[in-house]
C-alpha cells in the first residue's frame, strides 16, 4: 500500500514533466497548425542551461530561471527564422525542416558543453524527504513537481480561458484569418505562443534535470513520449493534454513496478520478471494503439 | 521537357551506378563500393516508404519495424541453421537467400497486415503517431528477445549464400543490391500507373469522391501498406548480409525518421527522387564526417535550407519547376 501511494506519486510527477512539454506542442499545434519535433531540443537547451547555471551560482531557482529564459529565447528565434516560413506549407515539410534543427541542436549542445553528461546536484532544501504517512518518506523535490505542474496548469487555464490575449489565442485557434482581419497582430501573437510553449519545455527540462542524464539527445525520447500524450488526448486540446500526460505518466510507472509481479502469477519467476520488463516498456505504446483503434481522433478530439 | 529532363536525370543516374565499382577500383577507392552498396539498400527502403507516403498520403513512421523484422527474419534463420538448431517443426533454418529473403518479406508483410489494418482507422498525424507506437512495440520485443542477443543485437556468422554461391560481398554484392533495386523501381513505376495506383491516388486526393465512386479506400490502402511494407522488409534482409549483424537500432524510431527524411530529400512521390535523397544523404554524411567531427552542424542546417528552398526536394530541384509525378 506505501509501495503503491509512492508509486502513484511518482507517476504524478513524471506525469507533470510531460504536461509541461505537452501543453506547448499542443498549443502550437492547435494554433499554429504546426508540427514541431524540436520541441524537443528546447527541453534539452533548458536542462542544459538550468544545469551550467545551478553548478556556477549554487542557486536552484537561478538555475530554473535560466533554464526557461534559455528555451523561451531559442524557441522564439526558431520560429522568427524558420518556423515562421513554414506555417502555411505541409506537415511534412515541417517534418523535415525540424528534423533539421534537432541535429543541429544535438550537435551544438555537444559543441558547447561537450559529451560527458552533466547531472543536476538539488539544494539542501529540496534535497530531502518530507513524511507524507507515519513513518513513510517521500522526496520533497518530486512534490515540488507535482506542485509546479499543478500551478502551471492553473496559470495557463487562466490564461487561455480569463485574460484578452487567451482570448485572441483561442480565436487564432478557430479561425487565424478572421483574427487577422479584426486588427490583431497575428505573427506577434503567433511568437508569443510559440515562446510560451518554449518557456514550458525549458521549465519541463530543469525539472527532470535531476532524474536523468543531462546530454545531447536527450530530447529525443521525452519527445516521442509528449507525441504519445498529445495524440492520446486529441491533438490541440489542453484537456487531452492532462488527460493524456496522467493517463501515460501512471501507466508507465505503474507498469513498470507492478507487471513482472502480475506475471509471476502464472510464469516461472525469471520468465517474468524478463517479460514483465519488456512489456513495461511496451506498456504505453500498446494503451495508444488501443486508445487509437477504439478511438481515432483521441480522447478528447474533435469529432471528424 | 520535364519528362525529358526526368528522363536523362535517370539516365545519368543509372549509367553512373552502373559504371561505380569499376570506376572505385581505378581510382583504389574499393570502400566507396561499400558505401554506395548501403545507399542502394536505404534507397530500397526509402523507395518503398515513397510509394505508400507519396502516392496513398499514408506518412508512417514506423517503417524501421519493416526494415528490422526482415533484417532478424535472415539473422535468426542464420542463427539456426549454424547451430543446427531446430526453428519450426524440425527445419532448422538456412543462410540461402532465396528462402530466407521471400520469407523476410513475408515476415514483415505479415506484421504489417494486422497494423495496417488498426492504423488505418485513423488519418494524418493520427496515422503517423499510430505507425509509431506499432514501431516501438517491436523494437522493445526485440530488445527484450535475449534468446537472440537482446539489446547486444545478433551477428551473422555465416553471410547468406545466393543459390548456393557466395557473392555478398563486394562488387558482387553491389550488383545484386543495384539489380533488386532496378527492379523494385520499375515494379513501382508500374503499380503506379496501374489501376489500383489510380485508385490509390484518387483516395490520396479525394476519398470522398472517390466513395462516390464506387470505391473503398481501406483495402487499396492496406494492400498498399502490406506491399510496402515486405519491400522494407527486403531491403533489411539485405542490411543484415552487408553489416553482417542486425540489431534491435535498426527499429528504433530513429531509422523510420531517416527513411522519411530521404523521402523527403529526395522528393516525395516521384519514385526516383527516394534514390537521389540515399545516395546524397549517406554520400554527404560521409564527406562532412571526413571534414568536421561536427558534421550534424552542417547537415542539420541544410536540410532546413532544402525545405525552405527545394519544395519538391532533389528530384524537384532536377526538374526545374515544381509539380509531382502522378
Amino acid at each position: 500500500m506505501q509501495l503503491f501511494l509512492e508509486q502513484v506519486l511518482n507517476g504524478l510527477q513524471f506525469g507533470m514533466t510531460l504536461l509541461l512539454m505537452a501543453s506547448g506542442l499542443t498549443l502550437v499545434f492547435g494554433i499554429m497548425n504546426l508540427i514541431n519535433l524540436a520541441h524537443g531540443s528546447l527541453f534539452m537547451l533548458g536542462a542544459f542551461a538550468g544545469a551550467t547555471v545551478v553548478a556556477w551560482s549554487g542557486s536552484f531557482l537561478l538555475g530554473l530561471l535560466a533554464g526557461v529564459v534559455t528555451a523561451g529565447l531559442a524557441g522564439m528565434a526558431m520560429e522568427a527564422l524558420v518556423l515562421r516560413r513554414l506555417y502555411r506549407r505541409d506537415h511534412l515539410d515541417q517534418v523535415l525542416a525540424t528534423f533539421g534543427l534537432i541535429l543541429l541542436f544535438n550537435e551544438a549542445v555537444r559543441v558547447i558543453w561537450g559529451r560527458r553528461p552533466l547531472g543536476l546536484t538539488l539544494p539542501d532544501w529540496l534535497a530531502g524527504s518530507v513524511e507524507i504517512l507515519p513513518g513513510v518518506g517521500y522526496p520533497v523535490f518530486r512534490l515540488a513537481v507535482i506542485a509546479v505542474g499543478l500551478a502551471v496548469m492553473a496559470g495557463l487555464w487562466w490564461l487561455v480561458m480569463r485574460t484578452r490575449l487567451g482570448m485572441r489565442i483561442r480565436a487564432g485557434a478557430s479561425d487565424r484569418e478572421m483574427i487577422g482581419a479584426l486588427g490583431v497582430n497575428i505573427t506577434a501573437l503567433y511568437t508569443l505562443v510559440f515562446g510560451l510553449g518554449a518557456c514550458l519545455a525549458g521549465l519541463a527540462g530543469v525539472m527532470a534535470a535531476p532524474f536523468i542524464a543531462v546530454q545531447s539527445g536527450m530530447g529525443e525520447d521525452i519527445l516521442i513520449l509528449t507525441f504519445v500524450v498529445i495524440v492520446i488526448g486529441g491533438i490541440g486540446s489542453l484537456r487531452g493534454a492532462v488527460a493524456g500526460a496522467l493517463l501515460i505518466g501512471l501507466a508507465d510507472t505503474l507498469g513498470r513496478v507492478y507487471l513482472p509481479d502480475l506475471l509471476r502469477l502464472w510464469l516461472p519467476p525469471a520468465t517474468a520478471d524478463g517479460a514483465g520488463a519488456a512489456l513495461a516498456s511496451m506498456t504505453i505504446y500498446l494503451l495508444m494503439a488501443l486508445v487509437l483503434a477504439l478511438r481515432p481522433r483521441g480522447l478528447f478530439g474533435d469529432a471528424g | 521537357m520535364r519528362a525529358d529532363r526526368r528522363l536523362l536525370a535517370a539516365a545519368v543516374l543509372v549509367v553512373g551506378l552502373l559504371a561505380l565499382p569499376p570506376l572505385a577500383s581505378a581510382f583504389g577507392n574499393p570502400y566507396l563500393v561499400t558505401l554506395v552498396t548501403r545507399a542502394l539498400i536505404y534507397a530500397l527502403a526509402a523507395l518503398a516508404l515513397d510509394f505508400v507516403m507519396g502516392y496513398g498520403r499514408l506518412v508512417s513512421f514506423g517503417h524501421a519495424a519493416f526494415l528490422g523484422l526482415g533484417a532478424y527474419t535472415v539473422g535468426i534463420l542464420n542463427t539456426h541453421a549454424l547451430q543446427a538448431l531446430p526453428l519450426v517443426g524440425g527445419w532448422s533454418g538456412s543462410n540461402e537467400a532465396l528462402v530466407a529473403w521471400p520469407l523476410a518479406m513475408l515476415v514483415a508483410a505479415a506484421y504489417a497486415l494486422p497494423v495496417g489494418a488498426i492504423s488505418l482507422r485513423t488519418s494524418g498525424v493520427y496515422f503517423i503517431m499510430i505507425t509509431l507506437a506499432f514501431g516501438q512495440l517491436v523494437f522493445y520485443l526485440f530488445n527484450s528477445l535475449s534468446a537472440y542477443g537482446g539489446q547486444d543485437g545478433l551477428p551473422l556468422w555465416l553471410p547468406n549464400t545466393v543459390a548456393g554461391r557466395e557473392m555478398l560481398e563486394g562488387p558482387a554484392f553491389y550488383y545484386l543490391c543495384l539489380g533488386i533495386l532496378l527492379v523494385v523501381w520499375a515494379f513501382l513505376q508500374r503499380v503506379v500507373r496501374s489501376p489500383f495506383g489510380r485508385v490509390l491516388v484518387g483516395c490520396r486526393e479525394n476519398p470522398r469522391r472517390m466513395r462516390a465512386l464506387g470505391y473503398r479506400p481501406y483495402p487499396y490502402q492496406l494492400a498498399a501498406f502490406v506491399l510496402s511494407a515486405a519491400l522494407t522488409g527486403l531491403a533489411g534482409a539485405l542490411l543484415a548480409n552487408q553489416q553482417t549483424f542486425v540489431s534491435p537500432s535498426l527499429m528504433h524510431w530513429s531509422q523510420s525518421g531517416e527513411l522519411l527524411v530521404i523521402v523527403l530529400l529526395g522528393g516525395l512521390a516521384t519514385l526516383i527522387g527516394p534514390i537521389w535523397g540515399a545516395l546524397a544523404l549517406l554520400v554527404l554524411e560521409e564527406v562532412l564526417v571526413t571534414v568536421t567531427e561536427h558534421w550534424q552542424l552542417v547537415l542539420g542546417p541544410l536540410l532546413v535550407l532544402v525545405v525552405l528552398f527545394f519544395r519538391n526536394g532533389l528530384q524537384g530541384a532536377l526538374d526545374g519547376r515544381g509539380a509531382r509525378d502522378d
